[in-house]
């Protein structure tokens, strides 16, 4: 049978969502050989594979112009694109600034008095967006796995069902935020 | 014409980031630069929260180490508060800090670098990763994932959660140790023991070389890191001290509270991770190191046996204090091992079974500073409210901060080293990687902020033209 091809992106928020995909700990080993796992933090695949993936699971919210454009290609090449945790589905923390202006927000973090030289980062860095936003906003999600971050077990389950061809059933505590 | 050479996104690390290699006319390398690109601005966001959110709010700056987070604001509260909190809630606190050394520093080391020396810089980048760790050597890689679960599994069973666990609290923690959990952890700590003992052996056969152990560049700084009084390791209390490349020391023991007097930050227009100084030597000749090297190098011996003479025997095949960049990962393992057996001395303490865990009280302070040792280096919360406990103001300064001056450094010495006339392969572009995350640098926590860093290099020509971008795909 062949791998079922699974990309991995990370967004606005803080890694707990793949930690927490790390944290099936030896389930890993035997997902290891089920999958191929492609563009991902985890991995040195820079670029999210041309030919498309099967599966891209997606932590964190849309934050900054880098993650609109990554969105996009994600939900071009992904047959399935799964929200992992509560930042991806809601916004959840990283939206907290919504309601700020993000140049002021710099000016606050990086101007004098704050640092000594007070040089404002506008340069190689990508633009933060003026509104955080859920993945749902931005691109149609398949699946939403609730939880800061979602259970190990829940991740799991979800991964399992697809790499068996099926629907993940997803009911009762697996709808449970935070 | 000058060029560049980018690295985008670097991978394998805890955040966003990408890598600018300068280069001059001839193609040799001018400049490097590490460049931290997501902001998520929890210094403005939690103005107005109160005090008894912030442990919570704090921990969803980075799920790689939010324990680190918790216990820091926990520590700041405790300061507003004015309690000093009860005995055992410090040993649950710092039991529970020891678990995240080893979960941590396992995470660092099995799945994120490990691939590099196990498989090879130059190996196939596709498989160069915890799937192909798992694939080339199963039973490594089993024994470094239990590793990483045995600590994961203690914060679970203190906290309810592996992830920001909602445990620490202003005044103490909220949950005591059970009898079967203290019994379990004892149970499973000869085999996380037995792991990071044969981990060491490994590590210093294959790569205790001094050649292998200058493959990340090697250079003079100050270090920084947490001590006892007495001058031994410390990760959870104790006092800031900074030595010098020698181990001379700068400054012997400054009162954490008082951190601004030491350490300032600057900012650059490239990075949205800012870069703090050593005060009395001004930016950029302040730099000084944090992390695992940063408090080997600081500390006088390490409080546990098998620590120590590990200790001794890095310092001996230093010459002293290291300056190396690989040897972080060195330092690292080491880490492991101490913390397995501080954890091993707190189970023995019978307080810590005890149920007085919290100390009650109202706004005492207007202010208050929490500091202790992340994995990644020294991390600060500093907390001003008004008089009901409402966030006026925060300052945070994370461990990966202090490295950003010794990061750059590490990459431009490696991208000089190695790239000739223009040219680099991708497993140059992989050590230039390296170097970087040779410091675990965790971007979540960077820029309270942090994300992943893919690593494209760019290469700039010296009339700031981009001529070649060099990815992997
Ligand atoms: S949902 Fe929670 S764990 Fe996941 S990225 Fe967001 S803050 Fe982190």
């Amino acid at each position: 049978m062949a791998k079922v091809r699974v990309a991995t992106v990370w967004f606005s928020g803080c890694a707990g969502c793949h930690m927490s995909l790390l944290d099936i700990d030896e389930t890993l080993i035997d997902l290891a050989g089920m999958i191929d796992l492609r563009n991902s933090p985890l991995t040195d695949l820079k670029v999210f594979p041309e030919d498309g993936v099967d599966v891209t699971l997606i932590e964190g919210a849309v934050a900054n112009e880098e993650h609109l454009h990554l969105a996009r290609t994600a939900r071009a090449k992904s047959k399935i694109v799964i929200a992992l945790g509560d930042c991806a589905v809601t916004g959840n923390v990283p939206a907290m600034r919504n309601g700020l202006d993000p140049d002021r927000m710099i000016e606050d973090i990086y101007g004098k008095p704050v640092t000594s030289n007070g040089a404002l980062p506008y340069e190689g860095v990508p633009r933060l967006l003026t509104r955080v936003s859920p993945l749902a906003e931005v691109i149609p999600v398949d699946y939403f796995l609730h939880g800061c971050p979602p259970p190990a077990g829940l991740i799991a389950k979800a991964v399992l069902a697809l790499v068996d061809g099926k629907t993940p059933e997803l009911v009762g505590p697996d709808l449970k935020f935070g | 014409m000058e060029k560049q050479i980018h690295i985008e996104p670097v991978t394998r690390i805890e955040g966003h980031g990408k890598i600018t290699v300068f280069l001059d006319d001839k193609g040799d390398v001018r400049d490097a630069r590490f460049h931290v690109t997501e902001l998520r601005g929890f210094e403005q966001f939690c103005v107005g929260r109160t005090l008894w959110e912030m442990p919570g709010l704090t921990a969803r700056i980075c799920g790689i180490c939010p324990v680190s987070h918790i216990l820091a604001s926990a520590k700041a509260c405790d300061a507003i508060l004015a309690v000093q909190i009860p005995s055992t809630a410090v040993l649950l606190r710092r039991l529970m800090n020891s678990a995240q050394l080893v979960q941590s520093h396992a995470l660092s080391f099995f799945y994120l670098s490990a691939p590099d020396f196990l498989l090879g810089w130059d190996s196939d980048p596709a498989a160069r990763n915890v799937v192909g760790l798992v694939a080339a050597n199963p039973e490594l890689a089993r024994k470094g994932i239990r590793l990483r679960s045995f600590g994961q599994e203690i914060i679970d069973r203190l906290g309810g959660k592996r992830i920001h666990p909602g445990w620490a609290v202003p005044g103490g923690v909220n949950q005591a140790l059970s009898s079967a959990d203290r019994a379990w952890t004892l149970g499973r700590l000869p085999e996380a023991l037995a792991t990071i003992q044969e981990t060491l052996s490994l590590f210093k056969g294959a790569f205790g070389d001094a050649e292998a152990r200058r493959v990340l560049s090697d250079f003079p700084s100050m270090y920084m890191g947490l001590v006892r009084p007495d001058g031994a390791w410390e990760h959870y209390a104790g006092v800031l001290r900074i030595v010098d490349a020698k181990g001379k020391i700068v400054e012997p023991g400054y009162d954490p509270s008082r951190y601004y007097e030491i350490i300032q930050e600057a900012a650059e227009p490239w990075s949205y991770l800012k870069f703090p100084y050593y005060v009395p030597k001004g930016y950029p000749d302040g730099m000084y190191r944090v992390g695992p090297l940063g408090r080997l190098n600081a500390c006088d011996h390490i409080a546990s046996p098998l620590a120590q003479a590990e200790l001794e025997e890095f310092r001996q095949r230093s010459g002293g204090r290291s300056g190396r960049v690989f040897d972080y990962h060195y330092a690292r393992l080491i880490e492991i091992l101490a913390a397995l057996e501080e954890i091993g001395q707190l189970l023995a303490d019978d307080r810590i079974g005890s149920s007085t865990i919290r100390a009650e009280a109202g706004v005492n302070a207007r202010e208050g500073v929490g500091v202790h040792e992340a994995p990644r280096g020294t991390l600060i919360h500093h907390y001003w409210v008004d008089k009901d406990g409402v966030i006026e103001k925060i300052n945070l300064i994370v461990s990966t901060g202090h490295n950003n001056l010794a990061m750059n450094r590490a990459i431009t010495q490696i991208a000089k080293a190695h790239i000739k006339k223009g040219k680099a392969t991708e497993g140059i572009l992989n050590r230039i990687e390296g170097g970087i995350r040779a410091y675990d640098p965790c971007l979540s926590c960077s820029v309270h902020a942090v994300g992943r860093m893919p690593l494209a290099v760019e290469i700039v020509g010296p009339d700031g033209e981009v001529r070649e971008t060099l990815r992997r795909d």
